[in-house]
């Protein structure tokens, strides 16, 4: 197995976890030849954290998929779907899950500056990450008001189909941006330690953002069918 | 090789030092590999022994079978298993072999271990997420198995838990309340943990191959995890859903699968307007995937074991690559080919039945390329290469029942009948089985060092080979001759005559089941005291015969990453020093690249 290969060139520090990867692409381009000349060899490799939040994301759209397919069909198929009104707390939510994307996307920038060496410039880095994670438990807490709206009119889980469809669709979607805020969480207490990565910010808010625009979806298709 | 030492970020979890953080909640890629395998093996002698129960009983209907009370306290009075009780095992029998054998051997298990270090990489980029995958698995099967000990045992269902009578509790039968909510969370639980499989498998294939790996050089068996994980993402991501759904009919009271007026037992039930279809719809678009999901893993192991056995490469190696991804994406197509007769349109009928005949080209393709591979080799026999071939027979033998059943006109026909019972088992199940078999005598050596004993290896080939023959192939005669399935016994005049092929099906049930303790004796027995392996016992060119021991290190490769300079099979080539070019060796050969 020994070769007569040459030391790899060095790859940046955020490039993880693997720096000697092909061209990734599956173009072909960047092989190394047979005769082990390493001049053509293509050193990008994107970090898995990137490829994997967009892999989980498509998970997630398919699971929405589903659910939103069981509701077209189910209401078609029954003539015992009430309408209802959504409670007015959810618009106010909407523009928390939005401000908190704003926040967010301020927040990276902060961040990034200050991973770029600049730290002077940036005090506090996880500032506006504290806001977008408030932000976001108050997203949770509007909503859990607006279950208790529609509790105290009399439409539970059970009461009707399109009730039901109503608590399935926001609570997925609530546990979802749980799940987000343990991740903003998670980056807060790693730029505090100084091991975050650039790749699991970006994959967090990537996220994050994705939870804003299903949640826009979400609004908009119980808009429509409750 | 690399020097992986240059680069510090590279090893991301360093070797543990515990016990339980080296056998039990390991991050390491390999030991989670071996975890689902035995995870797999638990389960399949565990489905294998209700198919025996049945069988026996399916033989000869009340029959006493000693001890068979201890089971149930309800399902066999005095040791003679009632009615309900039969279905209860049938839905146990499937459900453990779809999802606890057939899924996680050979993807979960196979691909675990050697996905990664086919592809040059040190491990998966979500070691967490990869152990979480495990024990959530883990956590399913002890669900689904606790149900035998909960209320009045385990749901009777069938795997597909068609509604209503699944969503509306202990009213539809035994089983039917907490067995079907058993049920419903061990799959939901699953599902998640198959999903953060895929999510690893993928990323791995993405972004984990090592330098010069392309997408084209990586081996077949790689190739066919990495489609059958994009397909994983996308089945176990609707079916997960569906399980929640049919949870809350079950403990909230909701109406997603339950229609109005229904009447149970005479009651009516308190439900109102739900889609009984919606529940099909929702389990079938996942469902047929997961044929593919059983099958497409053992498709890639068995090119895999047949190249290195046949000392060539297949006639094409990109046309196999498109045939599996073809299979993955026509399998989302045709899944209502399973609801042929439950009143949906017959333009939906034709609309499914379309690409579900289509589907048979890729397949096809696939025979072809293998047949037209081997015809000329010097096949080395192995019980490796033999359950490879084993898998290729079984699954001509079941895939041709699959044009008959594709056609909705004949379909109405043999519809609920062992005709289909016979094709499932032989196309999906023993192939499957066989891959899983193949994989196992392949690559025994790699993953513990020794080897498996060829001769008990034959004869346990032989046995199961010939066996499920005899089990499967009458199952199409008893279908043709309208012995419809699900049935506990054969009353009816008409099948009364078909009686002796029950019988002769559960002899040869029971001898191919014994036969199966061979294979477990040889694997224990190996594992302890095999043959000690070579270093490449089968002389094979892909990167898990580069590591440098059996098993490999913790981290693979010993510190290093490997280059890869040639496609995944060079065997034969000419301008080579010997009979074939291990992929990260540097010599320079003609290589005729397969541009499909």
């Amino acid at each position: 197995m020994a070769t007569t290969i040459h030391e790899p060139p060095r790859i940046e520090e955020r490039r993880h976890p693997s720096p000697i990867s092909g061209s990734g692409n599956g173009s072909g381009r960047g092989l190394v030849p047979a005769g082990g000349n390493l001049r053509s060899v293509q050193e990008y490799a994107p970090p898995p954290a990137s490829t994997g939040i967009w892999v989980a994301l498509a998970a997630i759209t398919m699971s929405f998929a589903a659910l939103t397919s069981a509701l077209v069909v189910r209401k078609g198929g029954a003539p015992d779907w009430r309408h209802f009104t959504l409670p007015s707390i959810l618009y106010a939510n909407t523009l928390v899950l939005l401000a908190s994307s704003v926040t967010l996307e301020i927040s990276r920038r902060r961040v990034a500056t200050f991973m770029g060496g600049l730290r002077s410039r940036v005090a506090n880095p996880a500032r506006w990450l504290y806001v977008t994670l408030s932000l976001g438990l108050l997203f949770v807490a509007g909503q859990y008001a607006a279950w208790r709206q529609l509790s105290a009119q009399g439409l539970y889980l059970a009461t009707n189909p399109s009730s039901s469809f109503f608590y399935v669709f926001t609570a997925a979607h609530a546990l979802h941006v749980l799940g987000g805020l343990g991740g903003l969480a998670r980056v807060i207490r790693k730029l505090n330690q100084f091991v975050l990565r650039r790749s699991t910010l970006d994959a967090t808010s990537r996220y994050w953002h994705f939870m804003d625009v299903l949640w826009v979806y979400l609004l908009v298709l119980l808009l429509m069918k409750l | 090789m690399h020097d992986m030492s240059a680069h510090a970020h590279v090893a991301h979890h360093a070797p543990p030092t515990s016990f339980i953080r080296k056998h039990i909640f390991s991050l390491d890629h390999k030991v989670i590999g071996k975890q689902y395998y035995g995870l797999a093996l638990l389960a399949v002698f565990v489905g294998m022994f209700l198919s025996w129960l049945m069988r026996l009983h399916l033989g000869w209907t009340n029959l006493t079978i000693p001890g068979l009370h201890l089971l149930s306290s309800n399902g066999a009075p005095g040791n003679v298993m009632t009615p309900e009780y039969y279905l209860q095992l049938m839905t146990m029998h499937a459900t453990i072999m779809v999802f606890f054998v057939l899924t996680t051997a050979p993807f979960a298990a196979f691909g675990n271990y050697f996905l990664p270090i086919q592809v040059g990489a040190e491990d998966m980029p979500f070691p967490r997420f990869n152990m979480m995958s495990f024990w959530i698995t883990f956590a399913g099967f002890v669900v689904l198995v606790s149900s035998f000990f909960v209320g009045d045992g385990p749901t009777l269902g069938g795997w597909t838990q068609y509604a209503p009578l699944s969503a509306v509790g202990s009213v539809a039968g035994p089983g039917e309340g907490s067995g079907v909510v058993l049920w419903a969370i061990s799959i939901a639980l699953f599902c998640v943990g198959q999903l953060l499989g895929s999510l690893n498998f993928i990323t791995t294939t993405l972004d984990m191959r090592t330098k010069g790996m392309s997408l084209w050089r990586l081996p077949l068996s790689t190739w066919a995890w990495f489609i059958t994980s994009v397909m994983g993402l996308t089945a176990f991501a609707v079916l997960m859903p569906a399980c929640i759904l049919l949870i809350l009919d079950h403990v909230a009271g909701t109406s997603f699968f339950v229609p109005s007026n229904l009447v149970i037992s005479d009651q009516v039930q308190p439900h109102s307007g739900g889609s009984t279809l919606l529940w099909q719809h929702l389990f079938w678009f996942f469902g047929h995937p997961e044929v593919y999901i059983a099958i497409v893993p053992g498709m890639g192991i068995i090119s895999h074991v047949l190249i290195a056995n046949m000392r060539r490469p297949m006639l094409s190696h990109r046309t196999l690559i498109y045939s599996f991804g073809a299979l993955a994406v026509l399998s989302y197509m045709v899944y209502g080919h399973h609801m042929f007769v439950s009143g949906m349109n017959p333009v939906s009928s034709i609309a499914f039945s379309f690409p579900t005949l289509i589907i048979t080209i890729p397949s096809t393709i696939l025979v072809l390329i293998w047949l037209g591979s081997l015809y000329g080799a010097r096949l080395r026999i192995n019980t490796a290469s033999l359950f490879a071939l084993g898998f290729i027979s079984m699954f001509i033998s079941g895939g041709v029942s699959g044009f008959f059943l594709a056609q909705p006109s004949i379909d109405i026909m043999l519809h609920a009948t062992y005709f289909v019972v016979g094709h499932f088992h032989m196309v999906m199940g023993v192939a499957a089985m066989f891959g899983i078999f193949a994989g196992t005598y392949f690559w025994f050596p790699k993953m513990f060092g020794r080897m498996m004993n060829e001769t008990l290896g034959k004869v346990h080939f032989w046995l199961t080979f010939v066996g499920t023959y005899c089990i499967f192939m009458p199952f199409h005669y008893l279908g043709l001759a309208g012995n419809v399935r699900r049935y506990q016994a054969f009353v009816v005049d008409y099948m009364q005559p078909l009686v002796p092929v029950h019988r002769f099906i559960t002899v040869a049930a029971l001898i191919t089941g014994a036969a199966q303790l061979i294979f477990l004796y040889n694997l224990i027995h190996s594992r302890f005291w095999g043959e000690p392996a070579p270093e490449n016992p089968w002389q094979a060119t892909s990167l898990e015969w580069s590591t440098p021991s059996s098993p490999p290190p913790f981290d693979n490769f010993g510190g290093k990453l490997p280059v890869v300079y040639h496609d995944p099979y060079q065997y034969g080539v000419e301008g080579s020093t010997g009979d074939y070019v291990m992929q990260d060796s540097p010599e320079q050969i003609e290589t005729v690249r397969d541009e499909g």
